[in-house]
């Protein structure tokens, strides 16, 4: 019997969390709710069955993710009755931080990555899986799949181990943490396929729909909510649209698209000339590279 | 551009019928391998190459790589295809370990993982790495220089990690004048060097990775060439995953899955074989049996499982089994050892010290294990073997292994899965080294433990104690000896039978032929540990005197014995007051250079993390240390076993 190479790549990302389960003393799963965050959830179950995954979900809410977002994820929490946790950086929305001012780079330090580690240090995660893939940027190519960080979430590219065959070594000092990447060895394309093959439940706005946009610095914007500001002169205008990956709404670019079905959205991205992390604005304003934000902690 | 035909078919269907495509793409296999060679023979240009054949590259990372090409590429105005997966000089810049790169592409047949090992420097490491999920190696040559030492290296090296799939791409031969003598003469050349070293088979095509040729098209200037490019090649090639299929059935288990009191599950991804509802199974290292019950996944319960597949199975009968065993074919399961020959790949700067125990992870099972003194030593260049004591960064060796426990294993040749393992030093936690293990040495086998009538536990009896190892550590000075000394006084007068092993009665006699290099000082330590333990089976109270400053070698003495039966004693002196005291006068000569490897002056002490206990020497005397210890610990002893 032949394995197709999509379910290797699923036996291998399996076999991974379950050695994460096993040798870990308190795992979590980062859950941005995207496609990727979908995949990693499915194959969670799997790995589990008949138990539930048997370690908590974190959303890291910046406060302005999409709506449709938040409802898709309460529905899946609720659906499968998972644990999950929220981090929100309230004293730094408090304080009016905001992607319209902040700029990028700020913006996402303490929206995103600065209440990542607080959660992480919080409840003494000592191991994450990320959704990340080494497809997605030419860093990432040669990220391990176990990655280990220090007490202070740090990165240190220098001492990283070497991974062979499929024995993973877990052992670390008490105080650092280890970020896991199950989906390595995926594309873009295996995740599509995949959620097309196992009907995976994933957030409309990946499917085109009339929306609001504006267009910005190159990006397409989409007006989420009333909290969207307008510069002077701009007027939202409808537009048939989608997202190839989604972040907080006012960062994220969308494209004009007529793909409503997943078949259609994978012929998109097969026939698409640009790669998928353009529509990201994080990516255009931190003109460091993967690596350094890694360092800082970044998945 | 000559953009391959391929392609445009690929890409008409994608956009015609989406659907077909999603249908023929679902149906895909994986392949996995490395590519070996060095930039100079165009190892980038290949890959690159193969990803833009395939049209994995975007239209703005061509944008930026015809501007790099034009910028610092070495082709011209032509398009640098080695720029889109180079770029590894800025990495060594910014200092960070660059082992192996993945790269992906599919053709219209397969899914492909390329591993991609970069450079010189780190080489056995990197290979090693990347050849070990590999199923297929390509082994680049310069047609116009041949074979060249590198080729025989990362020739040994893949067929060392068991790569039964050898590709010679013979590169370059648009520079060689698509010569057929050049490239027949290479062939027969590298037949001789395969044989000598082992290799069964291997498939020889001549390329350019350059110009295209014979990569995915079939070259029209080397119409002599009748062979499959190296495209069809990669396409048709049978993987290692569909191979294990026929072997006997293993799975190692990596998690009990019991979600509730009706379900108990044993999860882990197959190994070898086929596993079917009702056949009849073994759980090693136990030996127990029973059969299949169901093979449950999320997707319903399965009438079969493969090799390569991640599955929960049940059994008909509940029988011992947890993470770490191997669930196998009930007539013909793998052995059971504990000590081992192997060939061992060193890849930590810190060199291998005989003796030592690190952790062992082979399959799901953690062990500790300690490496002999290696037999050789191999010079991977011309694979001469060299007498050596140690195994530094990136050597190969041969050495016998043994385990605390007896393991289930697999001849590496027989199973990557049960034959492969990692050494992780229990200090650092680093990856230290992987090894493959050969055979069960005879004697593992065949030595048995001899029964005997008076045991330890009557030993201990006639005694009226019970027998420990009373472990004092600490710096040169600070009062081990003569604390130690004190409190075996104070046992004798308790009427308590006891001994005290210090430098003087040992370094003598048993340990007379080592010295003060961190190797010997492990042995040390190693033959000090097991002539306690044998005293304490004689049912004495051991005390040691030691400087023993590696906590790996304390760790090791304390697991020999039982949980209570090993006390630790840190005699605390600050270094500033031992030097001061300086009763033999060492620290002077270590400062003046005269010794080397002086505990605290050019040598690690690692303090103990969880001694039993503690003694701080600024704060008491000799005589209440001595008093302290045997109150403390004499109420435990004085009752029997």
């Amino acid at each position: 019997m032949n394995l197709t190479h999509l379910q290797r790549l699923e036996s291998e990302a399996i076999h991974i969390m379950r050695e994460v389960v096993a040798e870990a003393a308190k795992p979590v799963m980062l859950y941005s709710v995207g496609k990727d965050s979908a995949v990693m959830l499915h194959l969670a179950r799997k790995a589990f069955y008949p138990a539930p995954p048997p370690f908590p979900m974190l959303h890291i809410a910046s406060g302005w993710d999409f709506q449709d977002v938040l409802a898709h994820r309460d529905k899946t929490v609720k659906e499968y009755g998972l644990d999950l946790i929220v981090q929100h950086n309230q004293e730094a929305a408090d304080s009016g931080v905001n992607p319209f001012d902040a700029g990028a780079g700020v913006y996402s330090q303490m929206m995103l990555i600065d209440p990542l580690k607080q959660a992480l240090t919080e409840h003494g995660f000592d191991a994450a899986f990320g959704g990340g893939r080494r497809d997605e940027e030419k860093s990432r190519a040669k990220e391990r799949i176990f990655s280990f960080r220090s007490a202070s979430h740090r990165w240190d590219p220098k001492n990283q181990r070497p991974e062979l065959w499929k024995l993973y070594n877990m052992r670390k000092a008490k105080e650092e943490s280890i970020r896991v990447f199950p989906l390595s060895n995926w594309t873009e394309l295996d995740i599509w396929q995949y959620i097309h093959l196992e009907k995976i439940d994933i957030v409309p706005l990946y499917y085109s729909s009339r929306r609001p946009t504006v267009e910005r610095d190159g990006l397409l914007i989409v007006a989420d909510d009333k909290r969207f500001r307008f510069e002077e002169g701009e007027q939202p205008v409808e537009k048939i649209v989608r997202f190839r990956t989604l972040g907080c709404y006012p960062l994220t670019g969308a494209v004009e698209s007529d793909a409503e079905t997943l078949p259609e959205i994978i012929k998109e991205m097969l026939l698409a000339t640009t790669s998928e992390r353009q529509g990201r604005a994080v990516d255009h304003d931190l003109t460091a590279s993967m690596e350094k934000k890694k360092q800082e902690g970044y998945f | 551009m000559d953009i391959p035909q391929v392609i445009y078919k690929t890409e008409a269907l994608i956009a015609e019928d989406i659907d077909a495509y999603l249908e023929a793409h679902q149906h895909k296999s994986m392949l996995r391998f490395i590519t070996c060679g060095s930039v100079d023979d165009g190892k980038s240009t290949l890959i690159g190459r193969l990803l833009y054949d395939s049209q994995m590259i975007f239209e703005d990372q061509l944008e930026a790589l015809e501007a790099d090409s034009k910028k610092v590429g070495t082709q011209g105005q032509e398009i640098d295809f080695a720029l889109l997966v180079d770029g590894l000089a800025a990495e060594r810049e910014q200092g960070i370990t660059i082992d192996v790169a993945y790269r992906f592409f599919a053709t219209e047949k397969r899914k492909f993982i390329v591993a991609d090992t970069p450079g010189h420097e780190q080489y056995t490491r990197n290979m090693v790495t990347g050849a070990s999920t590999a199923d297929l190696a390509v082994i680049l040559i310069d047609a116009r220089l041949g074979i060249l030492t590198q080729t025989r290296r990362h020739s040994y090296l893949a067929n060392l990690i068991g790569i039964k799939n050898i590709v010679l791409a013979v590169n370059k031969m648009d520079l060689a004048g698509y010569d057929q003598g050049i490239f027949d003469q290479i062939v027969s050349d590298y037949s001789a060097f395969a044989d000598e070293i082992g290799i069964e088979s291997f498939v020889a095509i001549p390329i350019s990775g350059l110009a295209g040729d014979n990569i995915t098209n079939r070259s029209d200037n080397m119409p002599w060439y009748d062979g499959p490019t190296l495209v069809q090649h990669l396409e048709d090639v049978e993987v290692s995953v569909t191979a294990n299929q026929s072997k006997p059935f293993r799975m190692p288990v990596q998690w009990v899955n019991r979600p509730n009191l009706d379900f108990r599950g044993f999860s882990g991804q197959i190994s070898a074989g086929i596993v079917k509802p009702g056949d009849a199974i073994r759980v090693l290292p136990s030996g127990k049996t029973s059969r299949i019950r169901k093979i449950v996944t999320m997707d319903g319960n399965l009438d079969q499982a493969v090799a390569g597949q991640s599955v929960t199975l049940t059994f008909d009968e509940e029988i011992d089994c947890s993470r770490g065993d191997v669930i196998v074919t009930a007539d013909d399961p793998p052995q059971v050892a504990d000590q081992f020959e192997s060939t061992i790949v060193w890849m930590d700067e810190d060199e291998l010290l005989p003796g030592r125990s690190y952790w062992m992870k082979i399959g799901t099972q953690m062990v500790s294990a300690s490496i002999q003194s290696p037999k050789y030593q191999i010079n991977i260049n011309n694979l001469a073997q060299l007498a050596t004591k140690t195994l530094n960064l990136n050597d190969i060796g041969v050495a016998e292994l043994s385990t605390d426990r007896p393991i289930v294993f697999e001849s590496y040749t027989d199973s990557r899965d049960l034959g492969g393992y990692i050494l992780i030093d229990k200090m650092t936690n680093r990856t230290v080294a992987a090894g493959t293990l050969h055979f069960a040495l005879r004697r593992s086998q065949n030595v048995h433990w001899q029964d005997v009538d008076i045991d330890r536990a009557a030993h201990a009896q006639q005694k009226g104690q019970a027998p420990k190892i009373v472990w004092f550590t600490g710096l040169s000075g600070s009062g081990k000896s003569t604390i130690a000394n004190m409190v075996e006084k104070r046992l004798f007068a308790l009427g308590k039978h006891s001994f005290l092993l210090d430098g003087d009665n040992v370094r003598h006699g048993l340990n007379k032929d080592l010295g003060f290099t961190d190797a010997d000082r492990v042995e040390n330590i190693r033959r000090i540990g097991e002539v306690a333990k044998l005293m304490t089976d004689a049912g004495l109270i051991v005390l040691t005197a030691f400087i023993s400053p590696f906590r790996a070698e304390r760790d090791l003495v304390r697991s020999m014995v039982g949980p209570d039966e090993f006390v630790e004693i840190f005699v605390d002196t600050p270094l500033a007051v031992a030097e001061e005291r300086d009763v033999k006068g060492l620290y002077k000569k270590a400062r003046a250079g005269e010794l080397k490897n002086f505990t605290g002056i050019d040598s690690d002490y690692e303090v103990p993390k969880n001694p039993e206990m503690r003694i701080d020497t600024t704060n008491l005397s000799p005589e209440e240390a001595a008093e302290l210890i045997v109150d403390t610990i004499v109420g435990s002893w004085s009752y029997t076993i």
